[in-house]
């Protein structure tokens, strides 16, 4: 029986608003105790003093690339990457090759998770059968093989009709749908943020309305389905404000906000450079506001960071020749803590929040809680230590970030799944 | 990054003047009894051509060879790009053969400031996608000023596709550091309302007559549908509210001179009447092209050990 006494550290749990210093022991898996004077006989001691002891950070996307994609990552280097991220939970999203549109390709992935995968790994599913956007996908089937979600992420389902029939579907098996919101017409040819910056620098814009106008349609048709219904990585104020009203009118529809857009705007783009390409794109310094102000009122409910690895041969090419999509697993507590906490635009306890209840609340994985008898997933991070991000050092396979060399002030201490150590600051 | 030509935009007024200055000294050397100089003799230069061109690659050979300069040109449909080479490996492959600079175009934007982090050798920018075209804007400057006293004050229109025009944005650009006042016109989706913060200076019109109002320069570009995904204007009704014709010279002074950068497109953009006119200096533009690559190469290329 493995035992794990975390000593010392401030003890933070939203979901019951708990926060003291305390011990955290570990048995068998399970949170035993919390509490101070603990018989910690025969326990591993990890000093936690200064440090913050959260539930298991959940990171409700991700791209782990495998099937199909292996030489940009796998299940397993992904995996790596979350863990020394910080994060206990992950949620692969469904475009791989194949797409995981069928319970094989489902199966596939949670067994793969299952024996290589130091984090949980819950995969999304496919809203359309290849995500085409056309018929829909074996989403009962799926749900069954152990999808949490439904998205056809990086492919907008476009046909309203198909929107529909997949949240009224989604709804009657209990399942949120999760859609990337960009309007492919309003979008087309685009590689920035549609903007100043773009006319500058002459690249193709994807204006703020591509969003705005999916986000606006698809709340309509939540409301029409009752669906649970969730906004992938909100950039666009519009959209922050629509789902401020959507959820002002009572409708089940929540959103999530990537780190690199609460921190960059088009205007911080080193030019031409494809670490900054990404979709959304980095947005104006208007837009980089409001998703913060959303964090801030509630109308954001969760941080994810799209982490979307692509090697290096795709991303060292002209700017509108390469692939939209940065890692971003491993940088996510660190730009959280910067641009959130220090600044004092949420406090410590909400910014918890956003990586844990808030995202179990959606998916429903019976996590995201620092109780005794919990499944014991533990994040343990700091708030001060000054720490510099080398990409060299990276878990992931993939090198596409804008953040290499970027300086921080607090970050991931390790991680515990399941009640072992499955990354550990060194 | 190595010392190359990537835009105007980076440059200051200082840094264009002596541009303007030596390729003033070169245009005596467009007649036809020049005498070739050694200046560069024993360089090489590589031409590297991803987009169709005509008048640009052409001068930029003949202003190398007028300064005895070994050039080399390549059209990228001829080369190994068309195996699958990316354009680093292209490059890499290129400088390993070690010519003093690549002039490069291509339709990409910022496809030369991308290879410029990687490589050693300096690049000079031909044209990169919807960006900056510098050496069409240092020519299109000399043009001016062998008409006009300065390029202070004056008012210059330009005229057509602005959003996808390299040649409009590097014209911008310098004309705004002499302080040109520069008014830009075109069908709304080919205006943006953020080209007015381009650079100090800029106004925007949809209206052509607003536009060569008092203007001491009117610019026509084409309308680069290669560069285009949708019909943002109707093609028919272009010619009618965007085409210069002669009846709007007669709405401008008699000094006022029109340029355009080329290839004209004769009853789309411009009529052939303006285009032949005495008011046209567009033939001008391309012989100064031609001192402009020379003052260009000289200091690109000159500057370096042999």
């Amino acid at each position: 029986m493995i035992r794990i006494c975390i000593k010392n550290g401030r003890v933070m749990d939203p979901a019951s608003g708990h926060d003291a210093i305390a011990d955290v022991l570990i048995a068998d898996g399970k949170i035993a105790a919390i509490g101070i004077d603990l018989d910690t006989t025969g326990a591993e001691i990890f000093d936690a003093t200064g440090m913050i002891v959260a539930p298991g950070f959940i990171d409700m996307h991700v791209h782990l690339r495998e099937p199909g994609m292996e030489h940009s990552e796998t299940i397993e280097s992904g995996g790596r990457a979350a863990a020394a991220g910080g994060f206990t939970t992950v949620c692969c999203m469904p475009n791989t090759s194949p797409v995981n549109d069928s319970p094989v390709v489902t199966t596939y992935i949670i067994e793969r998770a299952r024996r290589l995968s130091p984090v949980n790994v819950y995969p999304i599913g496919a809203i359309t059968k290849g995500s085409l956007g056309e018929e829909l996908a074996a989403i009962g089937a799926m749900k069954q093989a152990g999808i949490v979600a439904i998205s056809d992420d990086g492919r907008p389902v476009m046909n309203a009709r198909v929107m529909r029939r997949a949240m009224e579907s989604a709804k009657a098996f209990g399942l949120p749908v999760i859609n990337h919101c960009e309007d492919l017409n309003l979008s087309a040819g685009g590689d920035m943020h549609e903007g100043f910056a773009s006319v500058r620098m002459g690249l193709r814009g994807i204006p703020a309305c591509s969003e705005d106008v999916m986000v606006a349609r698809d709340i309509l048709l939540a409301e029409v389905t009752g669906a649970k219904y969730h906004v992938a990585h909100i950039s666009a104020r519009h959209s922050v404000e629509m789902v401020r009203y959507a959820k002002a009118r009572g409708l089940d529809v929540t959103t999530e906000v990537c780190p690199h857009h609460f921190t960059l705007a088009d205007t911080d783009i080193l030019p031409y450079d494809s670490n900054f390409k990404m979709k959304p794109p980095l947005r104006s310094c208007f837009d980089v506001e409001a998703v913060t102000e959303g964090l801030a009122n509630g109308a954001i409910d969760v941080i994810a960071t799209d982490h979307a690895p692509h090697p290096g041969s795709e991303k060292m090419q002209e700017f509108e020749r390469c692939p939209f999509g940065i890692t971003g697993l491993e940088t996510a507590i660190g730009l959280s803590l910067e641009q959130l906490v220090h600044k004092g635009r949420v406090s410590l306890m909400r910014m918890i929040e956003m990586f844990t209840v808030n995202p179990d609340r959606i998916l429903k994985l019976g996590k995201g809680r620092l109780v005794a008898g919990a499944v014991a997933d533990i994040t343990i991070f700091d708030t001060d230590r000054a720490w510099t991000f080398d990409i060299n050092k990276s878990q992931s396979k993939s090198r596409n970030t804008p953040f290499h060399g970027r300086e921080f002030r607090g970050g991931q201490v390790a991680a515990i799944v399941n009640g072992r150590f499955v990354w550990r600051l060194t | 990054m190595a010392p190359g030509l990537l835009g105007i935009e980076g440059l200051d007024r200082a840094e264009i003047e002596s541009y303007l200055h030596r390729a003033k000294a070169f245009q005596s050397h467009g007649a036809s009894n020049f005498k070739k100089l050694d200046t560069l003799r024993g360089k090489l230069l590589v031409n590297l051509f991803f987009e169709n061109s005509t008048r640009t690659r052409t001068s930029f050979e003949i202003a190398a060879k007028r300064l005895g300069a070994d050039t080399i040109s390549i059209a990228a449909s001829g080369s190994s790009v068309t195996k699958g080479e990316s354009l680093v490996d292209t490059l890499n492959t290129l400088a390993a053969m070690r010519p003093h600079a690549i002039v490069m175009r291509h339709s990409a934007s910022g496809a030369p400031h991308f290879l410029a982090r990687h490589l050693e050798t300096p690049i000079i920018n031909a044209g990169d996608g919807m960006h900056e075209h510098p050496t069409q804007a240092l020519l299109d400057a000399l043009t001016i000023l062998d008409h006009k006293p300065a390029l202070e004050g004056l008012r210059v229109a330009i005229i057509g596709d602005i959003i996808h025009s390299r040649v409009a944005r590097s014209n911008v650009h310098l004309l705004s550091k002499f302080g040109a006042q520069i008014v830009l016109c075109g069908p709304a989706p080919m205006l943006p309302p953020d080209l007015a913060k381009l650079a100090p200076g800029v106004v925007l019109t949809h209206d052509i007559r607003e536009a060569i109002d008092g203007a001491d320069v009117i610019m026509m570009l084409r309308v680069q549908l290669e560069r285009q995904h949708e019909t943002p204007f109707p093609p028919g009704d272009y010619f009618r509210f965007y085409g210069l014709r002669p009846e709007h010279l007669t709405l401008t002074r008699q000094d006022t001179i029109v340029m355009h950068p080329g290839p004209i497109n004769r009853g789309r953009e411009i009529s052939s009447e303006v285009a032949d006119s005495k008011r046209s200096v567009i033939l001008n533009q391309v012989e100064n092209g031609v001192a402009v690559r020379m003052a260009v190469l000289e200091k690109v290329m000159g500057v370096q050990a042999a």
